[in-house]
């Protein structure tokens, strides 16, 4: 992977707000990252810290109102997202930037036939005749794993176990050779024999198509196994950057911190007591001018409460000084 | 009060389950003939100490929750037996069953679905008591209040509603209400399955806290098997509606012996990129076949990676195969072992050469 080549993907500033009758929710809050050619971006954080928010506004997914995207660039292969008109768009998204959902169940088309969903990027985005595209199907469908696929073509969803649908989903996101695939939870309502299945396939995939992935998920275990480099989120700003190995080694925010202590361990010695980070995560109303961790950190201190550490600039982690 | 030492110490088993059999009917065809059945739980034996946690994992579909449902007879189980502290509750009379609720509680999955989100938070607490006791408002006030304080709620808040509670304080809630009627025995159905993880800690945590402070039972049912490794002092291993293995906690950790209970270790993620690289996984292939139409011999042998020509044919036994662990697996050879639970006094004898 050239270090020097420029980013696939460049994420600067970015900003979404939600516009609800109980005032205005801050989902992102200037998060800024790029993601390389052929790397595994992974982005971990609970329920409500905008790490699926952020990458539904990056191709602008969400529906407006009431999502209104405030501030920031998102540059794709040299171009703006935020400012490209619809139809540039509708060309990026599935062609250039596929996206896999985390339920398998909902996000295929129960009336359709499996091949008739994967034909239809190939015919909308690369203009292909019915009898390529059927081609390429089967050739994506063999790609995923699916055996027999010339036959599965005409199956239906419903005929699909969990674990199949997923890979349905997968060859529908790679159809059109994007340069990034995002994916949303992909493995999370999975098995654990089915997800380690998932994570071989999609390994595999990265290494003989070398595109860029972006991974949320909130299972560290997950992103142990598969990120390069990891955006940690929580309160709708990014608040730890690392690469992987150094996150789980020498991990610096306080945030990171106490959730790689929460988790019990599948080997090695066993934890009399798990620890715990107590209270709640926050509701983001307000623009957050301080630091949205601080009801809940053990390392609270005077300036947490007036000044938000991403404002300061410096380094990837905004956490304020160590402990 | 009852203490609570786990294993055999306290008083032997508190749970005993024998050949327990949930079938659920299908009936197809213009005339809605019955023909077959869905063996979600097929001939399950095992039994639980007092003051002890056994763990029940498995992939979704594998039957763990019908288990726990029908220990309960949330469910008629079609056969076997359930004897909770010397009655066995699949054959009580609807009369007796009620008397007998009172010691056996559940906690369920999805507290958003499992509390009325019409009733304050002190009727839910209270409808237990409303049921089963003929205390006064006040004195049953008295009790939720003394609930709340259990578990980590504020009392004030005794008037609001289920939505203004968060994951984690739901399930709180859900929790003090199996608490209401002081049961022995609680089945805990995937309790934090839906909550975040920073969350989970704190309602294991608590459940922790509960037992030792009221030597409770449990049964917890999940998926989470390094949660199940926390919070578990024995393990059983269930696939497809049967048991593949049942240890103790360590011993299943750190050797599994049923090549399912290998697999299904060696697929979890464990939060560390060192040893993520190194680990060597079994990869199964295929999905779990379907319970209406399980294979002819042993229900793992279609994605068992040590398949054998018997398994094909005739389904293994769940037998101790060393002292307190329990294997269905003709990997293992058959010991004489009389029956497949309790303190049987089988032969000991080491069989490590068979599991690679």
């Amino acid at each position: 992977m050239a270090e020097q080549a420029l980013p696939v993907l460049d994420v600067r500033g970015l900003k979404t707000v939600f516009r609800t009758r109980g005032g205005e929710i801050h989902a992102v809050n200037d998060v800024s990252f790029h993601l390389n050619r052929g790397e595994v971006l992974g982005v971990v954080g609970e329920s409500g810290s905008g790490k699926s928010v952020t990458m539904m506004s990056l191709i602008r997914l969400l529906p407006s109102p009431p999502a209104d995207i405030r501030a920031g660039q998102v540059v794709l292969n040299g171009k703006d997202l935020l400012q490209m008109d619809a139809e540039d768009l509708r060309h990026v998204r599935g062609a250039k930037v596929g996206f896999v959902f985390q339920d398998p169940m909902t996000s295929l088309n129960p009336v359709f036939t499996i091949g008739s969903q994967i034909m239809e990027p190939l015919r909308a985005h690369m203009g292909m005749t019915k009898a390529a595209a059927a081609a390429r199907a089967v050739e994506l469908l063999e790609l995923v794993g699916i055996p027999d696929a010339r036959k599965r073509l005409k199956a239906y969803p419903h005929q699909f176990s969990g674990g199949m649908r997923q890979r349905v989903m997968i060859a529908i996101a790679l159809a059109c050779d994007p340069d990034v695939l995002i994916a949303d939870e992909p493995t999370t309502a999975l098995d654990v024999t089915i997800q380690a299945q998932i994570l071989e396939l999609m390994k595999e995939l990265r290494r003989k198509l070398g595109m860029a992935i972006i991974w949320i998920t909130h299972d560290l275990g997950v992103i142990a196994g598969i990120a390069d480099r990891v955006l940690v989120m929580y309160g709708g700003q990014v608040v730890e950057h690392a690469p992987v190995g150094e996150l789980f080694a020498n991990p610096q925010h306080p945030y990171t911190r106490a959730l790689l202590k929460t988790i019990p361990k599948i080997s090695g010695a066993r934890e009399a007591r798990l620890k715990v980070i107590e209270g709640q995560p926050p509701i983001m109303t307000g623009a957050p001018q301080a630091c949205p961790f601080r009801a809940r950190c053990e390392y609270r201190h005077d300036p947490c409460e007036k000044v938000n550490p991403l404002r300061r600039g410096g380094g990837w982690s905004s956490s304020g000084p160590g402990p | 009060m009852l203490d609570a030492t786990p294993g055999l110490l306290a008083g032997g088993p508190l749970v005993q389950v024998d050949g327990l059999k949930m079938h659920f009917p299908i009936y197809s065809g213009i005339l809605r003939r019955h023909t077959g059945d869905v063996k979600a739980v097929d001939g399950v034996s095992f039994s639980i100490n007092a003051g002890e946690t056994l763990g029940l994992v498995g992939e979704s579909g594998c039957g763990k929750s019908t288990v726990g449902r029908a220990l309960l007879r949330l469910y008629e189980p079609t056969a076997g037996r359930v004897v909770i502290d010397g009655e066995d509750v699949a054959s009580l009379s609807p009369e007796d069953l009620r008397k007998k609720r009172p010691a056996m509680q559940m906690v369920f999955q999805d507290p958003q679905a499992s509390l009325n989100p019409r009733m304050t938070l002190s009727r839910i607490i209270s409808e237990p008591l409303d049921e089963h006791t003929d205390w006064a408002e006040a004195k049953k006030l008295a009790r939720v209040h003394e609930l709340m304080d259990a578990v980590g709620l504020n009392r004030r808040f005794d008037n609001r509603f289920p939505h203004e509670f968060s994951g984690g304080q739901r399930q709180r809630i859900g929790i003090a209400r199996a608490l209401a009627l002081n049961p022995r025995f609680i089945v805990c159905d995937e309790p934090i399955a839906a909550l975040d993880v920073s969350i989970q800690a704190q309602v294991v945590n608590l459940l922790e806290d509960l037992q030792e402070k009221l030597g409770l039972t449990y049964l917890f049912i999940s998926h989470d098997l390094s949660m199940v490794r926390h919070i578990a002092d024995r393990v059983a291993v269930m696939y497809l509606g049967k048991i593949a293995e049942l240890s103790p906690r360590d011993a299943l950790y750190s050797r599994p012996l049923h090549p399912y209970a290998e697999a299904l270790l060696s697929a979890v993620n464990e939060p560390d990129p060192a040893l993520a690289a190194n680990r060597r996984r079994i990869i199964l292939t295929g999905d779990v076949p379907s319970p209406a139409n399980p294979p002819k011999g042993c229900n793992f042998c279609t994605r068992c990676p040590k398949v054998m020509d018997i398994c094909r044919t005739v389904k293994p036994d769940l037998t101790e195969v060393e002292p307190q662990r329990f294997v269905a697996c003709h990997l293992y050879p058959k010991t004489q072992a009389a029956g497949s639970t309790g303190a049987s006094e089988a032969t000991e004898r080491n069989q490590q050469g068979v599991s690679l």
